[in-house]
């Protein structure tokens, strides 16, 4: 399941894509840690896989959580996606 | 100091139904879902497979009385009581305030299959425009989620936003969505994507001459072309079907399927309730488990 959460609204679109089927299958899950506002974490999903999700507290927000692991601020990836060993993370952003 | 009636333009009916012809006491298996959103609660009754019961009311501020109210009225004059449902399971956005409920399922798990069950399994894309948010979802033929894409941090595009237009413009809402379709040529949609500043551009339109007509047929617009860009990000793969109160308001749908292209699949259900039903269909499946 390709899990998109975020927003659209005046100022743009901002989502983060979860692949959660790739993620299911990975047993590091590293990105949760990597994270340094906290913005995943890992959970039972409806259908019974474990993967990461995006806080509801950071779903209305993520333009402003993720934005100083941006590149230009941070690394050239956001240290959540270097985490992820199966590149199940995307940012629209 | 007199105060002037004011007639509720956006207020839409409550109503609650049940199926004479089956009885809830044959069944195997009874399963409720219960849909608490931001603007209005819904309740599902099924009796082994088969929709029974079914309410549908403003959601209070108070949202485990809500989902008691909703799930009473769905029930009432059945002669059913909450023991006699095997298992309940809560969705939306206030599904952790169903007291009764065994298990919470999210609202995107519950509308793709609840438009499965409504629409069938040619269904590959769900479009629900609730009261406060909108959800895209692509799913399988079982009515699985596969991609799934929500906005509920802007009111443009919601059955809020139509219920503040029908408000300004003086149209029960329920007759919006045919009004807008009475022009001879369609405007420009309004520009803002804000509910708020399309409210005042709409006020600048009327000012200028236009007619209701012409006011709702641009507000449709701009919400149908706000919603296609939702739907875009995650792809349209027909068949395509709309759920939620938009889905009853003709202007939006068929603008929405005038710029996908894509005709909206047809049903005689209730699209509101597709949430509740998704609710249930899973309250049934674990109840199945469960034996």
């Amino acid at each position: 399941m390709l899990a998109n959460y975020g927003y659209q609204d005046g100022s743009g679109e901002f989502f983060i894509t979860i692949d959660t089927g790739w993620c299911a299958a990975c047993a590091a899950k590293g990105c949760q840690a990597a994270c340094p506002a906290g913005v995943l974490e890992v959970g039972e999903d409806d259908y019974g896989d474990m993967a990461a999700s995006v806080r509801e507290e950071h779903r209305r927000k993520v333009r402003y959580s993720c934005a100083p692991c941006k590149p230009g601020y941070r690394g050239s990836r956001p240290p959540c996606q270097e985490a992820c060993a199966a590149g199940a993370i995307r940012h629209s952003w | 100091m007199a105060e002037a009636a004011e007639k509720e333009f956006w207020r839409w009916k409550e109503y609650n139904w049940h199926n004479p012809d089956l009885d809830w006491r044959s069944a195997e298996i009874v399963a409720a879902g219960v849909d608490v959103g931001s603007v209005s609660s819904q309740a599902v009754i099924m009796a082994d497979g088969e929709l029974y019961a079914f309410a549908s009311m403003r959601t209070g501020p108070d949202s485990p009385a809500s989902a008691e109210n909703a799930f009473n009225w769905a029930i009432a004059g059945t002669g059913l009581t909450l023991p006699d449902v095997h298992c309940t399971v809560g969705t939306g956005y206030g599904r952790v305030n169903v007291p009764f409920a065994h298990k919470t399922v999210t609202e995107i798990a519950c509308h793709a299959r609840g438009a499965n069950f409504i629409y069938g399994p040619a269904v590959k894309t769900v479009l629900d425009m609730g009261g406060q948010d909108c959800k895209a979802i692509r799913c399988d033929e079982k009515g699985r989620v596969t991609s799934f894409l929500m906005n509920d941090k802007c009111a443009a595009g919601t059955g809020r936003g139509m219920e503040v237009f029908a408000d300004l413009l003086g149209v029960s809402i329920e007759d919006a969505g045919e009004m807008s379709l009475r022009v001879d040529s369609e405007p420009e949609p309004v520009s803002s994507t804000c509910v708020v500043f399309a409210k005042t551009e709409a006020i600048g339109l009327l000012r200028a001459g236009w007619s209701r007509e012409r006011v709702l047929a641009a507000y449709s617009s701009a919400m149908a072309h706000r919603v296609v860009a939702l739907l875009e990000r995650i792809g349209v793969e027909p068949e395509f079907a709309v759920t939620g109160g938009i889905a009853k308001n003709a202007g939006v749908v068929r603008r929405i399927e005038k710029e996908l292209g894509v005709k909206a699949a047809r049903t005689s259900y209730d699209t509101q309730i597709a949430g509740a039903l998704g609710a249930a269909l899973f309250a049934r499946a674990l109840a199945q488990k469960g034996k």
